[in-house]
Order: structure tokens, then sequence, then C-alpha cells
């Protein structure tokens, strides 16, 4: 009866602390969305007022005072090329890790090489910048490729967490009844696992990709020396989108600033289109193996 | 064909030795083991290699570089990270103060408090303010955020608690204040992210419980809940403290760029990452190229520090099952 009454004492006091909190997480919450939205709702105004086509097929202008249109198609391709190469050395090594790290190792080993790979995602993007600059960069100049190894070393730890996760999720009785047939280990892992597993490993990638095209500190001492032409080749510096951003936003002049703009709404799109497809792709696998099961 | 595989049990030892031996089998072995062993190794060389690069910087000042208030690449040649590892210090740590309790709400709010319908597209909302590219953020951070700052925000500070010398000095686009705001934003959807999932790993029982004892909701939420994912929390603040520490790209564009220790928030610095973003076109000699190093190596001491702290009390609370303490 006595705690009854002390409950019901202050209860009214309770009620408005509770509501004050409330209110507090309430407006917390929208005040997360609401600098998310006033960010992209800015860079959605001013980058659609700059955007053309010559954004995609033009070259920047050496000098800003001419009235030609110009772009930054060169970016356009060098991040085309380094985000290209950087996925071609992350997948393989990634994937493969995982296939280890959940089909191979002894639970200690396996234990140590998530804690690596987790470490290894921790590292500062600049901080790869400089080890690549001071592995590669040093001795033979920058290159794209340079700027790829830099970009897939902060891919392959994404990639291969994402891997194991859904390896983890593909039930041992699929394995114990290939086995069971006389399958061997390896035509098992090739043959039945992996493939379940596709729609996870695409989903990483996609999320990796995201990531890393947006990427500038690692770019910044391993590919930003560059002209204004349009290159392709990957042995030598090549321009890129975020680099391009990252430089126009310290100009002073306003025309630079529209063209960092437009390419901002490009590479936002890009990153936002692509976190919803590795989303969808991630519902649609998680269904799949959920029937498997 | 043999004699010996005539006998059944010949024929099984065979088949068992064909079976350990399989080549498939060893070479998926081998080939996934380098995979993993390369990955790993990374993390070695990377450590080994910015150490090395360091080395003419840590041979020069030792320790002395971490107290030393000093840049100067001209013909005197002197480095120190004192004012880097200030600005580090003040511009993470403040914005881990203001998102830490702003995180923890976003998390409640998804986990306890929206309607049902609400919370999916929230969350996601939240999850996509982590992807956009920090490049994107600074550069929102210098056109838009910058002028706001510097006609509205810190004034407004200036004129109201202008008495604590935080806020003295005068109002600027570029200084420490956009570089916590900015970075505030970025580790925002992080620390949320991370919270909400353990939010939702408290069991409903205790929940629920505390509920039938007729506590309030907050007082549930302060009661079981908080106390339920404190180590978790601990860890994502700590998660976001590293990411904090080591971005570059945002910071360099908003914090101006500064040799200088002081407690104005207005005026420009520059952190341990920001110092390093911006020497990239203009590093010419072996020392400042080592000090450039030494700054990274700094920064990759602290976070591999940090990263194993958080892993350490993430994997801790994984184990302890999800019962009654």
């Amino acid at each position: 009866m006595s705690a009854l009454s002390a409950n019901t004492d202050g209860l009214g006091r309770r009620r408005a602390v509770n509501r004050l909190m409330e209110t507090i997480a309430t407006l917390a919450a929208f005040a997360a969305v609401g600098v998310l939205a006033i960010m992209v709702v800015s860079v959605a105004r001013r980058g659609g007022a700059a955007i053309d086509w010559s954004l995609f097929t033009k070259t920047p202008h050496p000098f800003s005072f001419t009235n030609e249109p110009s772009g930054l198609a060169n970016a356009f391709v060098g991040t085309l090329v380094i985000v290209g190469f950087a996925t071609a050395m992350a997948v393989p090594v990634g994937v493969l890790s995982a296939i280890y790290l959940n089909e191979f190792a002894r639970p200690r080993v396996a234990f140590l090489i998530a804690l690596a790979l987790d470490v290894l995602n921790g590292v500062p993007a600049i901080v790869v910048g400089i080890f690549v600059f001071a592995l590669i960069v040093l001795d033979h100049g920058q290159s794209a490729l340079a700027g790829s190894f830099a970009l897939a070393i902060l891919m392959i730890p994404l990639i291969a967490r994402a891997t194991q996760e859904v390896l983890a999720l593909v039930p041992q009785a699929t394995r114990e009844a290939s086995l069971g047939l006389g399958v061997s280990r390896w035509r098992t892992t090739l043959g039945v696992v992996l493939p379940q597993t596709i729609g996870g490993i695409l989903t990483g990638t996609t999320l990796a990709v995201a990531r890393v095209a947006g990427e500038t500190a690692p770019l910044l001492f391993t590919s930003s020396i560059v002209g204004d032409r349009l290159q392709w080749n990957p042995h030598q510096a090549l321009a890129s989108v975020p680099l391009k951003i990252f430089e126009y936003s310290e100009s002073p002049d306003p025309k630079d600033h529209a063209q960092a703009w437009a390419a901002a709404l490009v590479l936002i799109g890009f990153v936002l289109v692509a976190s919803l497809i590795a989303r969808a792709l991630a519902a649609h696998s998680r269904r799949r193996m959920g029937l498997h099961r | 064909m043999t004699a010996v595989a005539e006998t059944p049990a010949a024929r099984a030892a065979e088949l068992r030795r064909r079976g350990r031996f399989n080549p498939g089998d060893t070479a998926l072995h081998g080939v996934t083991l380098t995979a993993a062993a390369a990955a790993v190794a990374l993390l070695g060389l990377i450590a080994w290699k910015v150490v090395d690069q360091a080395r003419p910087a840590i041979h020069r000042f030792g320790l002395h570089f971490l107290v030393a208030n000093d840049w100067d690449p001209g013909a005197r040649q002197v480095f120190g990270a004192a004012a880097f590892l200030f600005g580090t210090a003040v511009t993470s740590l403040g914005a881990l103060l203001i998102a830490g309790p702003l995180s923890i709400a976003i998390a409640l709010f998804l986990t306890e408090l929206a309607p049902r319908w609400l919370r999916g597209p929230i969350g996601a909302l939240v999850e996509m303010l982590a992807a956009v590219p920090s490049v994107v953020v600074g550069l929102w951070g210098i056109l838009v955020m910058g002028p706001f700052v510097a006609n509205h925000l810190e004034p407004w500070l200036k004129h109201t608690f202008g008495f604590l010398p935080l806020f003295r000095g005068d109002p600027s686009i570029f200084g420490l204040l956009p570089a916590i705001l900015v970075l505030t934003i970025m580790i925002t959807p992080i620390v949320s992210s991370v919270s909400r999932e353990l939010f939702l790993g408290v069991p409903r029982e205790l929940k629920e419980g505390a509920l039938a004892l007729g506590t309030t909701r907050w007082e549930m939420i302060r009661g079981v809940v908080l106390p339920y994912a404190r180590s978790g929390i601990a860890a994502a603040l700590i998660l976001g403290l590293g990411r904090a520490v080591g971005e570059a790209i945002a910071v360099t564009q908003v914090i101006g760029g500064n040799v200088a220790i002081h407690w104005s928030l207005f005026q420009p610095g520059d952190t341990l990452a920001s110092r390093i973003a911006s020497q990239y076109q203009g590093a010419t000699t072996k020392l400042q190229v080592g000090s450039i190093a030494y700054l990274a190596t700094i920064l990759l001491v602290f976070s591999l520090v940090a990263n194993i702290a958080a892993q350490a009390i993430v994997r801790k609370v994984a184990r302890r099952q999800p019962v009654i303490r």
C-alpha cells in the first residue's frame, strides 16, 4: 500500500519527465533527418542548376574567363577506371578470405582474421593513402593503379565481412547433404555453398563500390597530380570526381563551385542509388535463403 | 587394379586417403588461405611501411614531436604535432559530445518511441546520411553551413556565451566549430545505427517487466534499456571517435589550416588527418615527408587501439547470453 502511494505521489512529475525525454528523442531523430534533407536539397538545387551534358562530355578549361562550356569528363573517366580496377583487386581477395574464414579456419584463427579485418576497416583512409604513397608512389610515381590499390584496401574488409555473413547463413545441412553424396569439399564449397551467397556478395560489393567511389583521401597521395586532358591509361595518374570536388570547393571561382555542386549531385545520386540497390539485393537474397532453409 | 585395393578394408583406407588428399580440396584451402593471409598481412604491411617512412622524422625529433608546436617546411625544417593533436582532440571530442547524446536519442526514438511504420523509413534515412561522401559533406560545409555559422551561429554563441574563452574571437567560415559540426554530421549515423542494434537486443521480458511494475517509458529506458546496452554504447562511441579522428577531407575543407593552439572555437586550426591531407602537393624534403608519415603513424596507432578496444567490447557483449544478468 505504501509502495503504491509512493508510486502515485510523484506521478505527475514522472509523467512530465517522461514526456520531456520522449520529446527530446523525437526532436533529435527529426533533426538528423532534417540535416540530411537540407544537405540533399542544397546539393540537388545547386547541382541541378549547374548540371548539363557538357559536364560529362567536356574537359575543364584552364582559364575560367572563357564562356565555352566546360565539364569534368576526365574526372568521370578517371573514377570509372580507378574504382573498376579497385573492385577487380578487392573482390577476389575479399570473397576468398571470407571462404577461408567461414569454411576452413579453426575458431581461434577465424577470430583473429575477423578481428584483423575489422581493424583494417578502421584504419583511416588518409593513412592508407600514405601507405600506398610510401609503398608505390615514391618509387614509381602516381598512377590510377596506385589509387585503385589504396581503394581496394578499403574495400577488402567490407566485401569479406559481407560475404562471410551470408556464408554463415547457409545451413550446415546443405553442406552435409552434399558431402554425404560423396561430393568433395571444394566442389561443395564452390558449387553448392557459394552460389547461394551470390546475392550477399553482390550486396557487399555494391556497398563497397558506393563507399569508395566518393573517397578522396586515399587518392590525394596516389592519383592527384593530373592535367585536364581526357585519359584512360591506368599507368598514369587520372583525375577523379571526389578530388575535383575537393579542389573546386576550395576555389574562389563561383563557376568552379557550380561544377563542384553538379559533380556532387552525380556522386550523391550514384551512392544513394547504389545503397538502395544493395538494400534490395540484400532483402531479395534473405528471402531466397529463407526459402532454402 | 592393384592387389591391395581388392580387400574391402584396403579399399576403405584407399578412399579415406584419397578423401584426405583430394587435390581440389588442398588447392581451394591453399588459395583461400593465401587470400586471408594477404588481407591480414596488409595490416602489418601498412604499419611497417608507414613507420618506416616516418623514420627520418622519428629519428630527428623523437617523442618531442608530440609536444612541439611548430610546422616549418621552409629553411628551418622543424616539425611538431602538438597543434594538430590539440585540434584533433578538440574537434573529435566536441563532435562526440554532440553526436553521442543525439545518436542515443535517435536510436531510442527508432526502437522505443516511433510508430512502427515510421521506424523503417527514418532508420533508412539516417543510414543514408552515413553514405554521403565526406567530400560532399565538406563542400556543403564550406558553401552552405560555413556562411550560416559565420553570420548567425557564431555571433549568437558569442553574444550569449561570450564569457567562455571557447566562444571568443571573430566569427569565421573556417575554424574548429565548423569542423566539429561537420564531424558530428558524419559520426551521428554510425553511432546511432550501432546503438539501435543494441537497443533492439534488449530482452523484451525485461522491458515489459519494468513497464508492468508501473514505470513510465522513460524510467524503463533509464532503468533497463540503457544499463543493458551500456558497454555496447561505449563501443559505439569509441568507433565514432575513431571515425572522427581519422576523417581528413571534410575537416580539411572547413577547418582553415593553422598551426596554433588556442581555445577559441571560431579560429582556424588543423587536425592530424587534415594536416596530412593539406600537405599532398607540397612535401618536398625527406624530413617533411617523414613528418607527414609520423602524423600518419600517430593516427594509425590511435585507430588500432580504438578499434581493438571497441571490438573487444562488442565481442564480449555478443558472447553474453541475452538473459537477465
